[in-house]
Formats: C-alpha cells, sequence, structure tokens
C-alpha cells in the first residue's frame, strides 16, 4: 500500500476507531467530492466568513484611507475611514505621489520594486535548495550526532538579527572585501538568516516521508543525490511552496537587513526603504503611507496566488505507485 | 530600460553560479568511492549550510555572549549587567509581558489559524479565503502601523472618533478609551496585533498538512459514523501533530524576538515593554551593548524549554520509525 | 589653503550667478542644464572622479534638495557625492562604523551622536576650522568638538521654542502676542475662561522617539527660568537632573501641558498628548479648536499644503517669552554636524564646502532651513518664518543653546528623558520623574 507522509501516525491514532475498508486511493475523485459536501457545515462557514471579517477589516480601512485626501486622513479635520462611503471623497493624488519621483533620491517607485524582486528571488531558491539539503541530511543521513546538530540548528532561530548583523558586516567588506553596492551582500546575509527556520520546516516535513518509498529506492540502487532529487523534493512541494511564500515575505518586507548591507543606494535598495522614507524626514506627509502599503504588498500577494496550487497538490500529485 | 537588463543578468549569474556549486557537491557525492560516500554525502549537503550558520549566527551568538559581561566601553564587569537587568523597577513587568506574549500569542494564532484552515478547507473560494487572512503578513510594518493606529485611536469624548473601536464605543454610549495607554491591558491590544500578523502563518503550514491527511481516513472514520468534530478530533489532529509543533515552535520564538510591534506603538511605555523590546533600546538606542547582549541571553534561557520540548518529539518521532 | 575671508565676496559672486544663470528652487535636481559658474569654487581644488559617500537622517525632498544645494560644487571640482538618507541612521551609523564600513562624511543629527562616534571620526582639517571660527560662534563651535578636539562643522540649524498662533484668531478675540512669559500664562487662563477653544494643543507621539517635543518644551523653560549656566551644567551633570530647578522649570511647564483645563484642543484629555503625533499636532490652531501650539521652525513643513506660514497668514509664530528678561534673550535650536570617517583630499575639500557660506546660501535659498552661518545672507531665507528665524540667529543679543537632550548621553538624550516625559504627562510626579531620569544617568 502507499502511504503518504503523516499517515502512520494517523493510522496509530485511528486504532481505536473500527475501521471499515482503509485502502482507499488517495485521488479518488468521487469520494473527495463526498467528503466535501459533508465538512462544509452552514457552522463552519459562518465561522469562516466572521474570522475572514475581523482579519480584513483593518486592512480594509487601511485601503479606503489610502485613496481619501490628506486632510480627511490626519489632523484634526480627519475622520473615520468610513466615512468615506459618506462623504464620497476619493482621490488617486495619494498613489499618484507615492508612485512619483521625489528628486534624484528617489527615481521612482518601478526602480526599488525591481531591486526587491531581484533581491528575493535568488534568496528564496537559496535557502530552499541549501534548507531543504541540510533537512534531508538531518532527517534521512546516518551519522552521529545528527540529532544534537539539527536541535542546535533549530536553537539557532533565538539568535537577534541585531547582534549578527556588525560582525557578517565585517566579514563582507574587510575580509571577502565584497563590492559594496550590488545584492551580493544581500543575498547572502538574508540567506544566512533565514536557513534555521527553513532547515526546522523541511525537516517537520521531509522526516514524515515513509520509510518504506526511501528504502525501496535504496534497494532499486538509488543514491542519496538520486533520492534527494527525484523522491524527497518532489513529495516536499507543498512544504516547500509554504516555506518559499514566507521566505519571500520576509526578504520582502525586511528593511533592517537592507539598511545594513544595501549601501542604501537606490541601485540596490528595496522597497522597503524608499517606504519607510517616503513621509519625509518629520512624518509631515504621512498621508502617503497607507498608498504605499498597498503599491508594496502586489508583488507578494501575486506570488501567494500563484503558489497555491501548490499547497493543494504536490502530495497526492507526487504519484506515488505502490 | 539598461538598468533593469543589468540587474537581470547579475541575478542569473548568481542563480547560475549558486547552480554550479550545487551540481558540484551532486557529482562529488555521486563519484565519491562506495566506503566514503555516505560520510562525502553528509559534508556535501549540510556543509554549504552549516558554513554559513557558523559564520552568520554561531559567532555573532558566541560574540553576544562575551558582551553580556562587558559595560558600555566594552570592559568585562561581571554580571553587572545582569544585575542591573533585574533591579530596574520595570523588570517584573516587561518580564510578565514577555511571559504573556509567549504565551497568548502562539496560542491564539495557531487556534484561529487552524480553525480557519478547517473551516474553508475544500470550501467554495477557497484561494480568496486564504489572501484574506494571509495578508497581514504580507503588508509593510509602515502599513500595520497605520492600520492598528486606525483601529486603537483615541479622540477625547464629544470629538469626531478616528479610531473603528472608539467609534463603536461612542455609538454604543460608552466613553472612549485609550485603548494603548491603559495598564494592564494595552499589553492584550499589541498581543492582537501580533496574533493578526501570525494567524496567516498558521493557517498555511496548518492548512498545508490538513490537506496532506490521506482523504481515505478522514472517509473511513465517517463511514464509521464519526460526526465531524470525532474526524477533526481523532483522524485530522493526530495526522497534522507534527505540523502543529512547528507552527507552535516557530511563533513562539518570533513571538519571543519580535520588538517592532511594542516599540512602533506604544516604545515600551506605559507598562508594556517585554525584554526583546528592552534589548533594542539599550543596544541600539542607549548605547549600552553589554546590556543588551544580557538581555539577548535571557532571550535565549527562555527559548530553552521549547528547544528541550522539541528535542522530546524528535526522538519520539525516531523511536516511532 | 586661501583664507577664508576671500570666500565670502566669492560666495556672493557665486550665488548671484546661480539666481541668474541655474535653476530656480523648485525645479530641483542635480545642476540644471547648464554649465555652473565655477569661479567660486576655485578653492576646491580639482579631484576629477573621485567619489565622496555621505551619509544623513535627512530625506525625500529635503534630501534632494541637499543635493542640489552640492550640485555646482560637483560639478566644478569632478567630486562625485554618493547620498544616502535614513531615518534608522542613529542605530546604522553606529553598526556600520563598528563593522568598519562607515561612510566617508556622515551628518549627525545631534552631538550627543558625534560625540559617541568620535573615536572613529577624523579631526576636522585646518581650513575647516578657520572656516567655523569665522562663521559660527564659539558655541556652535562646541557642539562639533569632542574632549578638546574639532571634528565636525555644523551644517544647518533649527530654531526651537516657537508657539505657533493663528493670526486671524487673536485679533478676532482681542487676543495680543504676549511679551513675558507670565503674560503667556495670563493669556492661557483668558482663553480658557473664554471657552471657545483649548489655549492649548500638543502631540508627543512620534513612535520610539515619543516624548521629544516634550523635552523642547521642559529645555525651554530651563534655559528661560534658570537660566543658561544652570542650563549648561544641568546637561553636563554638573547638577543632578533632580535639581530643584530642574523640577520647578518641570512644574512650570505642567502648569501648561498637565491643566485640563489648558489642553489638549482638538484632541481630547492631557493624556491624548501621548498619542497624538507630533506632526499633526498642530493642526487644530487653524481650525479655531486651540490657540497656541509649541514646535520648532520645521512645523512649518507640516502644516496642510497651502497653509499660508506669515505674519498675516493662516498661522504665525511667536518666539516663546522670557520668564526673567535679566537672564536675556535665550532661544534653543538644533542643527546637525558634517564629520568625516576619511581624510582624503576630496572629502576634505567636501567638508570645506559644507562648512563654508557658499553651501549655506545655497541651501537656505531651497527653502524650508536655515543655518546659524555668520556668511549667510539673510536676504536668502526663502520665508518669512525662515527670515525670523535668521534674525534671531544672527542677533549678537540671542542666547542660543543647543538642544539639551541632544548633548547629554544617549542613555538618557535618547531613552530615558523621553520616557520620563511619558510618564510624567500620563501622571507621575515631576519629582518622581526627574528622580529615576537621575538615576538612569550613565555612571562614570
Amino acid at each position: 500500500m502507499t502511504a503518504t507522509p503523516a499517515r502512520d501516525e494517523a493510522d496509530k491514532a485511528l486504532v481505536g476507531l473500527p475501521l471499515g475498508e482503509k485502502g482507499i486511493h488517495a485521488a479518488d475523485e468521487p469520494i473527495m467530492r463526498r467528503v466535501k459536501t459533508k465538512l462544509t457545515s452552514p457552522f463552519a462557514t459562518a465561522a469562516a466568513l466572521i474570522i475572514a471579517a475581523i482579519w480584513t477589516v483593518p486592512t480594509f480601512g487601511l485601503f479606503v484611507q489610502s485613496f481619501r485626501p490628506a486632510a480627511k486622513q490626519v489632523g484634526p479635520r480627519s475622520d473615520g475611514w468610513w466615512n468615506a462611503f459618506f462623504d464620497g471623497q476619493f482621490t488617486f493624488k495619494n498613489y499618484v505621489d507615492a508612485t512619483a519621483a521625489a528628486g534624484s533620491q528617489s527615481p521612482n517607485l518601478s526602480q526599488y520594486l525591481i531591486n526587491s524582486t531581484a533581491i528575493v528571488i535568488p534568496v528564496t531558491l537559496f535557502v530552499l535548495v541549501l534548507a531543504s539539503m541540510a533537512a534531508y541530511i538531518f532527517a534521512w543521513g546516518n551519522f552521529r550526532g545528527r540529532h544534537a546538530m539539527f536541535i542546535f540548528v533549530f536553537a539557532l532561530q533565538i539568535v537577534p538579527l541585531q547582534m549578527a548583523l556588525i560582525p557578517l558586516l565585517q566579514l563582507f567588506t574587510q575580509v571577502l572585501q565584497l563590492p559594496a553596492g550590488s545584492y551580493t551582500q544581500l543575498w547572502i546575509a538574508h540567506t544566512i538568516f533565514g536557513l534555521p527556520l527553513g532547515i526546522f520546516l523541511l525537516h517537520n516535513f521531509i522526516s514524515e516521508i515513509p520509510g518504506e518509498v526511501i528504502e525501496a529506492a535504496r534497494v532499486d540502487g538509488a543514491g542519496h543525490t538520486t533520492i534527494f532529487w527525484r523522491i524527497i523534493l518532489p513529495l516536499s512541494v507543498p512544504a516547500l511552496a509554504s516555506l518559499a511564500i514566507f521566505q519571500f515575505l520576509w526578504v520582502w518586507n525586511d528593511l533592517l537587513v537592507a539598511l545594513v548591507f544595501s549601501g542604501g543606494t537606490p541601485d540596490v535598495a528595496p522597497i522597503t526603504q524608499r517606504l519607510a522614507e517616503i513621509s519625509g524626514t518629520r512624518g509631515a506627509r504621512d498621508y502617503l503611507n497607507p498608498a504605499a502599503a498597498f503599491v508594496s504588498i502586489i508583488i507578494p500577494l501575486g506570488v501567494f496566488f500563484a503558489l497555491q496550487r501548490y499547497f493543494v497538490r504536490g502530495l497526492l500529485a507526487g504519484g506515488l505507485k505502490g | 530600460m539598461e538598468f533593469v537588463g543589468g540587474k537581470l543578468l547579475q541575478v542569473g549569474i548568481a542563480i547560475a553560479a549558486f547552480a554550479a556549486v550545487i551540481g558540484l557537491i551532486m557529482l562529488l557525492v555521486d563519484r565519491a568511492p562506495k566506503s566514503t560516500r555516505d560520510k562525502v554525502t553528509v559534508i556535501g549537503f549540510l556543509a554549504p549550510a552549516a558554513i554559513l550558520m557558523i559564520v552568520g549566527l554561531v559567532y555573532p551568538a558566541v560574540q553576544t555572549s562575551y558582551l553580556a559581561f562587558t559595560d558600555a566601553k566594552g570592559t568585562p564587569n561581571g554580571v553587572d549587567n545582569f544585575v542591573w537587568m533585574f533591579t530596574q523597577p520595570e523588570a517584573v513587568i516587561t518580564l510578565r509581558n514577555t511571559v504573556i506574549w509567549t504565551v497568548l500569542v502562539p496560542l491564539l494564532s495557531t487556534v484561529f489559524g487552524l480553525a480557519y484552515a478547517v473551516f474553508i478547507d475544500k470550501a467554495r473560494g477557497e484561494r480568496i479565503l486564504k489572501a484574506l487572512v494571509f495578508m497581514p503578513m504580507a503588508i509593510s510594518f509602515v502599513g500595520a502601523g497605520v492600520i492598528w493606529k486606525l483601529v486603537y485611536d483615541f479622540r477625547g469624548a464629544g470629538i469626531e472618533q478616528t479610531g473603528v473601536l472608539n467609534a463603536l464605543r461612542v455609538a454604543v454610549g460608552m466613553d472612549p478609551k485609550q485603548f494603548l495607554l491603559d495598564a494592564p491591558e494595552n499589553t492584550i491590544f499589541l498581543i492582537i496585533v501580533m496574533v493578526w500578523i501570525q494567524t496567516g502563518f498558521a493557517m498555511v503550514i496548518l492548512s498545508a498538512a490538513i490537506k496532506g491527511v490521506p482523504v481515505e481516513l478522514v472517509e473511513a472514520a465517517r463511514l464509521d459514523g464519526a460526526n465531524p468534530w470525532q474526524q477533526f478530533r481523532n483522524v485530522t489532529i493526530p495526522g497534522i501533530r507534527g505540523s502543529l509543533v512547528v507552527v507552535l515552535t516557530t511563533i513562539t520564538i518570533a513571538t519571543l524576538k519580535v520588538f517592532d510591534i511594542v516599540r512602533t506603538m506604544t516604545a515600551g511605555n506605559f507598562e508594556t515593554s517585554v525584554v526583546a523590546n528592552e534589548m533594542y533600546t539599550q543596544a541600539f538606542r542607549a548605547d549600552e551593548p553589554g546590556r543588551g547582549a544580557a538581555l539577548a541571553l535571557v532571550l535565549f534561557l527562555l527559548v530553552l524549554p521549547i528547544v528541550v520540548y522539541n528535542a522530546r518529539v524528535l526522538r519520539q518521532q525516531r523511536e516511532i520509525r | 589653503m586661501k583664507s577664508p575671508k576671500f570666500l565670502i565676496p566669492a560666495a556672493a559672486v557665486g550665488v548671484l550667478a546661480l539666481t541668474v544663470t541655474a535653476c530656480s528652487p523648485e525645479t530641483g535636481g542635480g545642476g540644471g542644464g547648464e554649465a555652473a559658474d565655477c569661479s567660486a569654487y576655485s578653492d576646491y581644488g580639482k579631484h576629477e572622479g573621485k567619489t565622496v559617500s555621505v551619509y544623513s537622517t535627512i530625506v525625500d525632498i529635503e534630501a534632494t534638495n541637499l543635493e542640489t544645494a552640492w550640485s555646482d560644487f560637483e560639478e566644478c571640482t569632478g567630486i562625485t557625492v554618493k547620498y544616502e538618507g535614513s531615518k534608522e541612521f542613529e542605530t546604522q551609523i553606529g553598526v556600520r562604523a563598528q563593522a568598519g564600513n562607515p561612510p566617508d562624511v556622515a551628518i549627525f543629527p545631534q552631538p550627543g551622536l558625534l560625540a559617541a562616534q568620535a573615536s572613529n571620526l577624523k579631526p576636522a582639517p585646518k581650513a575647516v576650522s578657520d572656516l567655523v571660527d569665522e562663521n559660527w560662534s564659539a558655541d556652535w563651535k562646541k557642539y562639533g568638538t569632542v574632549n578638546g578636539t574639532f571634528y565636525a562643522a555644523p551644517m544647518l540649524a533649527n530654531v526651537k521654542g516657537f508657539v505657533w498662533y493663528a493670526p486671524k484668531t487673536f485679533e478676532e478675540k482681542g487676543w495680543e502676542v504676549p511679551k513675558t512669559f507670565d503674560e503667556m500664562m495670563a493669556l492661557t487662563k483668558t482663553i480658557a475662561d473664554d471657552g471657545a477653544m483649548k489655549p492649548w494643543c500638543a502631540g508627543f507621539e512620534s513612535g520610539e522617539a515619543t516624548g521629544w517635543p516634550g523635552t523642547d518644551w521642559i529645555e525651554d523653560v530651563v534655559l528661560r527660568e534658570a537660566g543658561p549656566e544652570v542650563y549648561d551644567q544641568w546637561i553636563a551633570h554638573q547638577i543632578p537632573f533632580n535639581d530643584p530647578r530642574i523640577v520647578s522649570a518641570m512644574d512650570k511647564t505642567g502648569e501648561i501641558l498637565l491643566n485640563p483645563a489648558y489642553v489638549n484642543g482638538g484632541f481630547g484629555d492631557v493624556r491624548s498628548i501621548l498619542t497624538t503625533g507630533f506632526a499633526q499636532a498642530g493642526q487644530p490652531v487653524l481650525d479655531g479648536q486651540c490657540a497656541m501650539h509649541h514646535q520648532a521652525n520645521f512645523q512649518a513643513a507640516n502644516w496642510p499644503e497651502g497653509t499660508v506660514v506669515a505674519p498675516d497668514g493662516d498661522v504665525w509664530a511667536f518666539m516663546t517669552p522670557a520668564i526673567d528678561e535679566s537672564k536675556g534673550k535665550a532661544i534653543t535650536g538644533g542643527g546637525e554636524m558634517v564629520g568625516a570617517y576619511k581624510d582624503t583630499p576630496e572629502v576634505q575639500s567636501f567638508l570645506q564646502y559644507m562648512a563654508s557660506a557658499e553651501f549655506a546660501n545655497n541651501r537656505v535659498k531651497l527653502g524650508g532651513v536655515v543655518s546659524a552661518n555668520k556668511g549667510l545672507d539673510p536676504a536668502n531665507a526663502q520665508s518669512e518664518l525662515d527670515k525670523l528665524s535668521v534674525e534671531l540667529l544672527q542677533d549678537p543679543a540671542t542666547v542660543f543653546r543647543f538642544d539639551g537632550s541632544d548633548l547629554m548621553p544617549a542613555a538618557v538624550g535618547s531613552n530615558s528623558f523621553w520616557k520620563g516625559i511619558v510618564a510624567w504627562i500620563n501622571g507621575t510626579p515631576s519629582k518622581q520623574v526627574a528622580d529615576s531620569i537621575e538615576g538612569s544617568w550613565p555612571k562614570s
């Protein structure tokens, strides 16, 4: 019988329940549809909608606010964003101002968006590959101390970023002589900071891949590299997709690492650096913040939608023929 | 757009170089003589990540540990920093808050994230519904700050309210409230912000895990007459236990480290400070890196129980296998 | 090096040339289309192909203006100035310097930060030191001096302690601009009794720096009530922070800020000061919801677009009046210090330009800022308020003192003083607040 991750544990838990037929194929469409009708109860729907509403209303307020004239947003003449629906005062001016050039300091927002993309894509790729390699060895390698080493790596998550910045910058500029004002420093720094959590998340998933699958491949003569690339990675697509979206976001929304390693020039600075400055030295234009926040959220949301289908498939489509 | 081309080229070169390194490692592992192959595999697969982490995390951690026993000028001063830490007037409140944060945030985020993931599982419009709860994670920090100002904002009684909550209070005839000023409940209002952000994380990970629970098991339980709650309790939960531990752990560590919510919303005033915020303030504002490092060590101590718990879970997993 | 005396007329010529040939302030953007008149820049030499990196807190439009102010310098000397501005400068400069990767030049927003970085900085070149002797008062030079070594020339200045009001409202109500502090308190009472509006509005919210506008208030009162000598001793910690004279100044300020009848027009009660953003706090003045707002000259940029700042405009300001006139006409203010981590010829040349009257004139001409540089032609001040600020700064009778919290050690000036103000507004008694700030003063 083929097994899917988490199955062993689930099987054990089910011992108490008198089970009927167990060997139903995972991709059996009609059954999935029946389950669907059963689990989506009116109560669940209502609860889900309530949570969705509570989670969205604050952001929605910001969205409405981003279209309101400055005087309505800040200061004593301002009122709650919901009043926009009564006074009908909407404007695109904030978006125009937020994206327009404010002099040589900010050529335009698109350059910062391109920088952010150029930083985030390699980092996400590096973290995914390096973390899954390490996670695979921690889960399925065979050497003494891997258990302790994994726990150690996991504990590294607590090292505060702030404490790591100075030694790393020293290394980059004085030992490695990496050029300032290029992406290289940012790529390496972000990759380092992403690794402990990446390894931790992927290890959980990869270690739950059934041992029989890997054993079977070994018997067929597959080496570690083959198992890793042909079996582990395809089976881990949902976990990889989850990690990818979060790694993408953390780097996309990072300001601290960017400030230290980008050299701050518009050539490499990411969008967050511009966002932090858009309101001016003393916050005189802080009514631009809502519009700028929504310009910055577009790409991460797009990535989220693009990756969503992998959260669902992967395992089922990974096609384990038993 | 010349500059786009140049940047694309840089990205391309970086990815190619990375691919070359990984390819070389794989080649070496494959070509290694059989006797040493296992060893070479372990080294090859671990070395890139290990080198990066030793340089970028282990070394700074060691340095921080040393720094914790020095004063502002870098001369060793024994345990002075720790004495200072526990004798300052707000020390107890800061610690208390940190504990409240690390208990409530992981718990609430996971409960909401899990419930939501289950409720919308296979529902129509699942993608959109997921995106709604995911959105707080994607919004920039500047944006999130404004969002919660729009929720908690205060204007005196009789003046037009700009915050949602106070507008609601006034609408039902209550006095407006200073949500961020009134201790101790203001800590809860800050925690809500963190829960709002982290729920998206819990939801995405747990939703993926739920979809990994074999559908035939759920179906079998259903045929055996289990109601939806029993199906959830007896099939889904055991099936996603590993992911639950991961989510709880990750959010706990993130919560211990988080300081920017406190920093930007109250600057740690009004009895809302947490250890991470004190660490940041001491190291980067007050020019006392030694005290900052000492606080970082305390954070590390606070995370130890979680490390131990994970180690135990890991051992259990190994034994099961 | 040529004598600095030559520089000033040269600067005047340069200024004239600029106004005739080059861009108007609004167009901005490096150097305009036409070649600059380089005669004023011959002193700085030729440094073709050299780059100077500059780091500061100044961002956005102000940063663009700054770059415009040195664009001709770049063109004439061949130096490329690579500018970077960040609001996180205060924390980042330490990280970069410690990591051995500092910028060539840093523009420090406060002397305290400069002092903390002094061990990494190069002493200012003699030419710069001479220029500062020539163009600034000894006090200003002192702010760029750490342990007897002069590191950094002042750049621009801001004037604190303005009280903003709406001239029309005052006229309608028959209120007079007060000449003394007592008159101001009397006016405050009159306005409160009148009942049409609260006399004052205030906002101290500023993210992690919440509380700083309150430190400005206290400093203004200490300087006016106790006098410059006590002010200097207070900052140097020669008297403790909880000295009775400081506590008394806090109480005097508290008569306004802690009185629910006097604050916080347009926003709510006393505590609402803590949740009102400082950039918006003055706006009720425009709407007749409060009469007065205490804030520095940079408040001019915080009024909504289209607000006329002039004696007969929508809003205008008077200087917080003297408490004891025998103590002189005292004002507080702030400013940036230009320090260097390198001493290459091009960096020295740049520092020299930044200390010159030429730069002051070029930058002030673009509007929104003033400088305490004596070579600054008051005619270059762009707005009525800039003119008033320049007058105050250049008036030999003015006793100028730097913003005290900027001079105190970071543990106080950028931490416990802010937090103390917050606790004080939130109801903690003055004495107790002063005691706790005193307790946080670094030992040694």
